[in-house]
């Protein structure tokens, strides 16, 4: 047990618990309104591009990456959310299109440039996240937790529109509410969030942070606050003890999921229990 | 002064007309209803009201006092997602969309308490929105609009899917909002019948409009007759 209290006076420790903490808080605030507007596969469509773009940006040997990363992604969430209101089967077939073709781009580009000696290595913990979240400075702590606190205050400010937004479009718009501009935002929101949490559980499973606990939320409460309250809450704690958990040994990201789909179990018998 | 004024609107989708030469006029306090064929532009029509959708051509201008902002809607069944989590309360309280943070005013809480009461669903409001009935579904999106407007609603065949006892109640809770509170209402139906035994207006749209002006009018018709007559035997 000591020992294991021992790591908590790691700095690399310390900034992966607040990074990943913030992370989970904004992914899940933000997976609410996604699930309910039924734009899930958006945000992994939109986390395949980012990893594209980190490729370009390892290609091209950038200092900061974020400053190619975050633009292209918020780019395509923006083109996205605008063709995805009217959700066909074509917009879905195109997204998927544009996911993989991003993906198998990506990988490409960094097999044929990258002069790393492990390549394989490298695209393993961009994809899974499993060592990137141990290695984070304190200016990627920096980074992440100015980004994490923008989106937080953004969703506060503007908890409401989402709310009437994300319920009842229509009702919205007709009562003088700039639709598209919160639509936007969502987009630019989604955007920032995966490009944030791909530092966490790599580029492959961040939907599962922004899906599950919105998903477990939902499965006990029936309020639009409570479900928000509830999620953010159960993405706090999976994170935290995914974090502690990894320590002793499995990868950070596929940790995360993990408890998070261990509580989604939990709270789906509670609701069939409680009903 | 008119509170709405339609010259010569065409309505159409991507540059399909779908009806064309429609002009009327609100007045403050009148109840108007919009009768037509099902697929004759009526929706339509409520979207290019609430600037939700551009007409091909034509004006639609407000006045006496009105702006787009206060005008209250009931959507023609809202496609709202079967597992959305909402409470009545937070439901109504949405139609009060002034203002930033998460937290609504006092003014907005009381003023969304007392549509909820008046709509007689005081008891609902802490439930799940999607638990409820058709008829209680209805009244918490018509105290959402309340709480958008003290002047103009606009509500989008509001009694669809109801059984008729409460599509009576529904019919008897807009016609006491028109008389005692004098908001002005629009109300779209297909059911001739009702509409010319409440409102004081109609306007039947079709591929061109077949007619606008009072209810006494219309009956007089040979279509107003016609179709009261058709909705008659139906029953
Ligand atoms: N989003 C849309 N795009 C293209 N055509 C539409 C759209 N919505 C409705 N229409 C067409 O416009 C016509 C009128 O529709 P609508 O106003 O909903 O009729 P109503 O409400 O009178 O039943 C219909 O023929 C319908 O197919
Ligand atoms: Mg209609």
């Amino acid at each position: 047990m000591s020992t294991f209290l021992h790591y908590f006076s790691y700095p690399f420790v310390q900034y992966a618990l607040i990074v990943g903490v913030l992370i989970a808080l904004c992914s899940s605030l933000l997976g609410v309104t996604l699930v309910l507007k039924r734009f899930s596969f958006i945000g992994d469509g939109l986390s395949h591009v980012a990893f594209g773009a980190l490729a370009i940006a390892t290609v091209l040997q950038l200092t900061n990456e974020m400053l190619l990363i975050l633009p292209i992604t918020m780019a395509t969430a923006i083109l996205l959310l605008r063709t995805g209101q009217k959700a066909h089967i074509k917009g879905d077939a195109s997204l998927a299109m544009l996911s993989v073709g991003a993906l198998a781009l990506g990988y490409l580009l960094m097999n044929v440039f990258s002069e790393s000696a492990n390549i394989s290595g490298d695209v393993c913990s961009t994809l899974f996240g499993s060592t990137s979240i141990l290695t984070l400075g304190t200016e990627d702590v920096w980074l992440c937790g100015i980004m994490s606190v923008i989106v937080i205050l953004l969703f506060l400010m503007f908890y409401r529109q989402i709310f009437s937004v994300t319920f009842d479009e229509d009702f919205a718009a007709a009562t003088g509410v700039r639709t598209n501009l919160y639509n936007l935002l969502i987009a630019v929101i989604t955007a920032i969030v995966i490009v944030v949490a791909m530092n966490l559980v790599g580029s492959l499973l961040i939907s599962a942070l922004v899906i599950f606990p919105a998903l477990s939320a939902m499965r006990i409460f029936k309020n639009f606050k409570a479900v928000i309250l509830c999620s953010a809450v159960i993405s706090v704690l999976a994170a935290a003890l995914g974090i502690i958990l990894s320590i002793m040994g499995p990868p950070i990201g596929s940790t995360i999921v993990a408890v998070n789909i261990g509580i989604f179990f939990v709270f789906s018998l509670i609701g069939r229990i409680k009903k | 002064m008119a509170q709405l004024i339609c010259r010569d609107l065409t309505l159409g989708y991507e540059g399909k007309t779908v009806a064309e030469q429609i002009d009327f006029a609100v007045h403050k306090g009148d109840y108007l209803c919009i009768v037509g064929e099902n697929g004759s532009g009526k929706s339509t029509l409520i979207k290019a009201l609430l600037h939700l959708k551009k007409p091909l051509s034509g004006t639609i201008t407000f006045g006496d006092g009105l702006t787009q902002k206060k005008i209250g809607y009931l959507p023609q069944q809202t496609v709202i997602q079967r597992d959305f989590p909402a409470s009545v309360q937070e439901i109504v309280l949405s139609g009060c969309l002034s203002g930033l943070g998460p937290f609504y005013t006092k003014e907005q809480k009381a003023r969304a308490q007392m549509n909820i009461e008046k709509m007689g669903i005081a008891d609902l409001a802490k439930r799940c929105y999607r638990e409820l009935s058709g008829g209680q579904q209805q009244r918490v999106l018509l105290a959402r609009a309340l709480c958008a407007t003290r002047e103009l609603l606009l509500l989008d065949e509001p009694v669809t899917g109801l059984d008729p006892k409460v599509t009576l109640e529904m019919y008897d809770l807009i016609t006491l909002l028109n008389k005692e509170d004098g908001i002005t209402v629009i109300m779209v139906s297909h059911d001739i019948g009702a509409a010319v035994q409440y409102a004081d207006h109609i306007l039947h749209v079709s591929r061109k409009p077949l007619f606008f002006g009072t209810t006494e009018d219309y009956l007089k018709t040979s279509i107003g007759s016609a179709f009261t007559k058709k909705g008659g035997e139906r029953k």
